[in-house]
């Protein structure tokens, strides 16, 4: 099963961010590489969704739907800026 | 409230035996392919399981050395915490028990490491008297890399996270701590017949 | 406005269905009459929500087709082993009802004003944002220089042929058709690769602006192609399609 992008949790950010992040610039808090979350690797056949860094495949955003709440843990980003206004 | 869909029901195969199917799961007649990473893909050649503890390795054995022991067939049923079951899978594989007789060990726990990272833990009591293997055939082939080959562990009587892919040993511990997939969330244990998904449940 | 509940685009709400076309055998185009669509950006996606008489929910993502202003659509492909796609394509009826919520996605968006020539590159149903956004452009009278090169497994499964074959508005269409061809096809044979996109994508020089979208083979593919051409990575956007679902 090949992984998707950022794209494919839009709506999942929306949830936990209430704003589209799609377009939101993040840095890998492990190589430093900034990139908007779109272009996140993004595994979703799991029992999360874990969002990867494209440069260095380090963990950036897990989220898991705990008794049908949406939990997210960023640890593996250094930043998340906001997004820019539609 | 969401309207119900008209004609719309999940994939599913005919009903399972009863009693036979954990609390809230269906059965699957696919074998689905759940990953957080990349597919690894070490060389054989490589390839290595090792216990270890403190830092220390106990035992080890490569490929060849893993082929060489006493393996077994066995023909369990799966229960993935996404809720789907498959029942009568084929496995054949080296039990924990036969590699942890070749070791001193000690410990009351064990943390399952692997190849990319994955981590899960287990008691360790859950992992000898027949109850965990490390597998690398299924249905009667070579474990393709999709589903954790070439060796998985196989601990059937847990939800299949606990089964984790790609592994390469097991660490012992005095105490418990959460692995992967427990550090966001699901249960330490993870007793399908108890339902246990989440931490707290 | 007072006592009038304003839907935002995060929540869920049930649409009609208007209307269902067939484009290929695999393929069927869905109009929605949403009770109260907010409206959406060239590229954008809804979330689609069935659920079953016992409860089970399945959710996937859809891009739409219908350009803004335009009777909301989606086109759907059907996969083989799919659960939602099937249901979608094959069983779904005109006065059926379809939860669904949007737009959604700020990143894979175009407007005029986002650059030009304009370089779409669609792999099979990533060709559906990228119809979209040549939609888009007709509406609002753009003049923006636009090539598309879209790469589908058969003539038959070329999805839109009659609406694409259409353009002669500075709009360029090609095709590279991967399994078979029809005698006589003069059109580009095989996967996407550099000699290809070197003969029918924009160069570099130019400055383009790139939209890649199909399944994730082809999008690595073909974006590392186009880099690979000199263009910036920057100007290169992405969106990757494939199985979302469940076993």
């Amino acid at each position: 099963m090949e992984p998707l992008d950022g794209n494919s949790i839009g709506g999942l950010l929306i949830d936990v961010f209430g704003a589209d992040m799609t377009g939101a610039n993040g840095t890998c808090g492990t190589c430093g590489a900034t990139g908007p979350v779109a272009e996140q690797v993004v595994y979703r056949q799991a029992p999360g969704t874990v969002a990867r860094c494209r440069a260095c495949g380090a963990i950036l955003m897990v989220f898991v739907k705990v008794r049908g709440m949406t939990c997210v843990d960023l640890t593996g980003m250094a930043s998340l800026d906001r997004p820019r206004a539609a | 409230m969401s309207p119900i869909s008209r004609g719309f029901h999940r994939r599913h195969a005919p009903e399972g035996e009863e009693g036979r199917l954990p609390p809230g799961q269906y059965l699957t007649e696919g074998f689905p392919v759940l990953s957080a990473g990349p597919t690894p893909h070490t060389p054989l050649a490589n390839w290595t399981f090792s216990i270890t503890r403190s830092g220390e390795t106990k035992g080890s054995w490569t490929w060849q050395e893993l082929q060489a022991l006493p393996a077994e067939t066995v023909t369990v049923d799966i229960h993935c915490v996404t809720r789907w079951s498959k029942f009568d899978t084929g496995w054949r594989g080296v039990s924990v028990d036969t590699l942890l007789d070749r070791v001193e060990h000690d410990g009351r726990y064990v943390m399952a490491f692997c190849d990319g990272g994955y981590t899960t833990n287990l008691p360790l009591e859950d992992v000898t008297g027949g109850k965990a293997w490390v597998a690398f055939d299924y249905d009667g082939k070579a474990l393709a890399p999709e589903h954790g080959g070439p060796a998985r562990l196989l601990v059937p009587h847990l939800y299949f996270w606990k089964s984790a892919k790609w592994v390469r040993g097991l660490d012992l511990r005095d105490r418990d701590a959460p692995g992967f997939w427990e550090t966001y969330g699901y249960h330490m244990y993870g007793d399908p017949w108890r339902e246990q998904r989440y931490a707290g449940d | 406005m007072a006592g009038t509940a304003v839907r935002g685009r995060l929540t869920w709400q049930v649409a009609t269905v208007a209307g269902l076309t067939r484009e290929t055998p695999s393929v069927c185009t869905i109009e929605l009459e949403p009770p109260d669509w907010a409206g959406h950006r060239a590229g954008q996606h809804l979330d689609v929500r069935l659920t079953a008489e016992d409860g089970y929910r399945a959710e996937r993502s859809y891009s739409i087709a219908s350009a803004p202003g335009e009777r909301l659509a989606i086109t759907v492909e059907r996969l083989d082993d799919g659960e939602v796609s099937p249901y979608l394509t094959e069983e779904l009826q005109v006065g059926d009802e379809l939860e669904l919520r949007g737009p959604i996605g700020g990143y894979f968006v175009w407007e005029p004003k986002d650059g030009s020539p304009l370089m779409l590159l669609a792999g099979g149903s990533g060709v559906v944002p990228l119809r979209c956004i040549l939609r888009q452009r007709l509406r609002t009278g753009s003049d923006v220089a636009a090539r598309l090169l879209y790469s589908a497994r058969t003539l038959p499964d070329v999805i839109y042929r009659d609406e694409l074959g259409q353009h002669n508005d500075g709009v360029e269409v090609s095709y590279t058709l991967t399994r078979n061809q029809p005698p006589g096809w003069t059109g580009h044979t095989g996967r996407i690769n550099a000699d290809l996109l070197a003969d029918a994508a924009w160069p570099a020089a130019a400055n383009p602006v790139a939209y890649v979208c199909g399944p994730t083979s082809f999008v690595e593919t073909a974006a590392a192609a186009l880099v690979g051409l000199g263009y910036p990575p920057e100007r290169v956007k992405t969106e990757r399609f494939g199985a979302t679902g469940g076993p």
